[in-house]
């Protein structure tokens, strides 16, 4: 089974965002999909990176794919989805907008915030061209199962969402800068100091989602460790895990270390969380029943 | 040509009141998970649809069938089927989100209008026109994200008819990718029909405090004496950083009947109302008054004013995205 970084799902600085890929040249990682997938604005400030980070992931032999936002709605967006593939690298479409621009017949890549729910859309995305799909995360391991077997069936790698806050829900309006009292064009980037969002909590104290600009996140980071040998027996072909600010190479590790058997599931979980105290697991999308549900042991709650 | 109001029935009976008060056009469901309103007691069995198509026709009305759901793997001929049901019943159209399921809509029933239902979150020109060149989809009801100016973009750069919703609950977040509900429940609205299920709600009292809960989680707080507003996840009250309140949405529903002038400008064909869960006498009201609306602006007569204010049961309304300054 191979690893797949997913883009980075944060407003992170230039400088944050460039060492992060340097750093993750040399992480035991397959693929690496970067670029915006949130939010349109955020793209400026570290877009004139992007080919340098390419460049360095390449030469590390990782494969490198680039993300399509998430929600296209202005022309601006349209014409950033439109020139995603003058950059000669895979695309990877996270709003179907974007596959309206790939030339006919390129071979591109779905993201998991395509609605990819059944064998007929799957096989729909291959007669356009898919190579790849990463599953929404909302999918039980039944549903897994069965696109795993279309997609060998029609050539498509299935991949699944392993690690990190799990994307929930995306909107035309950006609760960062409600909060502040913003409109959404007078933002003044309020997001920028949440490197991994900002915790949304109940009036109960309870940690519960995450606030990302226009994105809703889950509290708990997924964490599909326990269902690894599941996965590999549905003939998924790849794992991702989504960046977050700290001890992500590391995180990498712990996965690989998963995957070529060298450490159990239970010491992996509890690896991750001796890391942070405050990350709270979940896998209760793949085997539970609420996607918040954990079926490991928990250090904290 | 008058802007088409397209009501909700989520029953025979509703379908029936809306059809009397003057709805041009009546969207509904069947009975199973192929419908985003999935809720116990409503919707249509295949005889009822039949009937109700047969009663709608009569009286000159149209019948739109939602199946708008995102099929489930290994299941999916439970939507097939639905979709061959709807056009053996003489439906007018059905209303689809799945691209699996309009490509088998498109392939198998060719004969059969297909919408693209609110589901399929289009929200610009090239994804529109990319439905309609791929799945012969012939109108798309908008999400609920856009302005009036950017849904006149879109129109006009698309021959695709538009349908926008005018009145009911409101969706803040991008509909159809929105797994909020099924984090906290297990249910969503994409695989189950169903968002911050009734199943999952708690009231809690606690001397004189009322907590509402939804999947074990406290989503509104307030006191006894207050009314305690249904505990859907996005409008609840939540605290990040020093902030406490509604961080998503204030607790509203849509109205944008006094819009109707500039939606119509703005090349939108049909309105539609919010609401398969509501009853017969609430559909033939609002139906009634959004019916008055558009012939009023027909005959060039001025708009009736703040007809519906007392239809939205104590809550907030709310003009939504169609007022820039929602964003």
């Amino acid at each position: 089974m191979e690893l797949t970084v997913g883009p980075n799902q944060f407003f992170w600085s230039a400088e944050r965002w460039a060492s992060f890929y340097d750093a993750l040249a040399s992480a035991p990682v397959d693929r690496v999909v970067l670029g915006e997938l949130v939010c349109s604005k955020r793209l400026p400030f570290y877009q004139a990176r992007i080919p340098d980070a390419v460049a360095t992931l390449l030469e590390a032999g990782k494969q490198v794919s680039l993300t399509s936002l998430a929600l296209v709605t202005l022309k601006r967006e349209r014409k950033q989805a439109a020139e995603l593939s003058d950059m000669g690298v895979e695309v990877e479409i996270n709003d179907l907008t974007a596959l309206t621009y790939l030339p006919e017949n390129a071979p591109f890549s779905v993201g998991p915030l395509v609605n990819v729910y059944n064998e007929g859309t799957l096989s729909w995305l291959a007669s356009r061209g898919a190579k790849r799909v990463c599953l929404p995360p909302e999918l039980p391991l039944g549903s897994v199962s069965v696109l795993a077997k279309a997609g060998a069936d029609l050539g498509v790698a299935i991949e699944v969402w392993g690690h990190g806050r799990v994307p929930l829900a995306i909107s035309g309006r950006c609760y960062h800068a409600r909060m502040h009292g913003r409109a959404k064009d007078n933002c003044q980037f309020a997001c920028e100091d949440d490197a991994d969002g900002l915790d949304v909590r109940t009036l109960e104290d309870q940690p519960f989602l995450t606030m990302n600009g226009v994105q809703t996140l889950s509290d708990t980071y997924a964490c599909a460790v326990h269902q690894i040998d599941s996965l590999k027996e549905a003939g998924v072909t790849a794992l991702r895990l989504s960046p977050q600010s700290n001890g992500f190479v590391e995180i990498c590790q712990m996965y690989r270390d998963l995957l070529e058997g060298e450490k159990t599931a239970d010491v992996i979980a509890r690896d991750i969380q001796e890391m942070d105290e405050n990350i709270r697991l979940s896998d209760g999308f793949l085997t539970g029943d609420r996607g918040v549900d954990w079926s490991g042991h928990s250090l904290v709650r | 040509m008058v802007m088409e109001i397209v009501c909700p029935a989520g029953t025979p009976a509703a379908l029936r009141a809306a059809v009397k008060a003057g709805a041009h056009t009546v969207y509904c469901g069947f009975a199973d998970e192929t419908n985003a309103r999935n809720f116990p007691g409503l919707n249509f069995d295949r005889a009822e649809m039949r009937e109700g198509i047969a009663f709608a026709h009569a009286q000159g009305s149209k019948v739109l069938i939602a199946i708008n759901t995102f099929p489930r793997a290994g299941d999916e001929a439970i939507w097939h089927r639905a979709v061959s049901d709807a056009a053996s019943s003489g439906a007018d159209a059905v209303i689809l989100a799945d691209p699996g399921l309009l490509d088998y809509a498109a392939r198998n029933h060719p004969e059969l209008r297909r919408h693209l239902s609110v589901q399929a979150a289009a929200a610009n020109a090239d994804m529109i026109n990319f439905y309609a060149e791929t799945f012969g989809v012939k109108r798309v009801v908008l999400p609920r994200v856009l302005s009036v100016p950017e849904i006149a973009a879109i129109n006009a750069e698309t021959e695709v008819e538009t349908e926008v919703f005018v009145f009911g609950g409101l969706c803040v977040m991008a509909e159809g990718r929105c797994s909020l509900s099924s984090y906290a429940t297990g249910r969503s609205p994409n695989m189950n029909g169903v968002c911050s299920p009734a199943s999952h709600v708690e009231y809690h009292d606690d001397d004189g405090v009322l907590d509402a809960r939804l999947g074990g989680y406290t989503i509104h707080r307030v006191g006894k004496e207050d009314a305690a507003p249904y505990p859907t996840l996005c409008k609840g009250c939540f605290s990040a950083g020093d902030a406490t309140g509604h961080l998503f949405e204030d607790p509203v529903s849509l109205n944008a009947e006094q819009l109707i002038p500039q939606l119509q400008k703005a090349g939108v064909t049909a309105l539609k109302i919010e609401g398969r869960q509501r009853s017969r006498s609430y559909v033939a009201q609002v139906v009634r008054n959004f019916r008055a609306a558009v012939d009023a602006l027909e005959a060039g007569q001025p708009m009736p004013e703040g007809m519906l204010a007392r239809l939205s049961e104590g809550q907030a309304m709310t003009t939504g995205a169609y007022k820039k300054t929602w964003r």
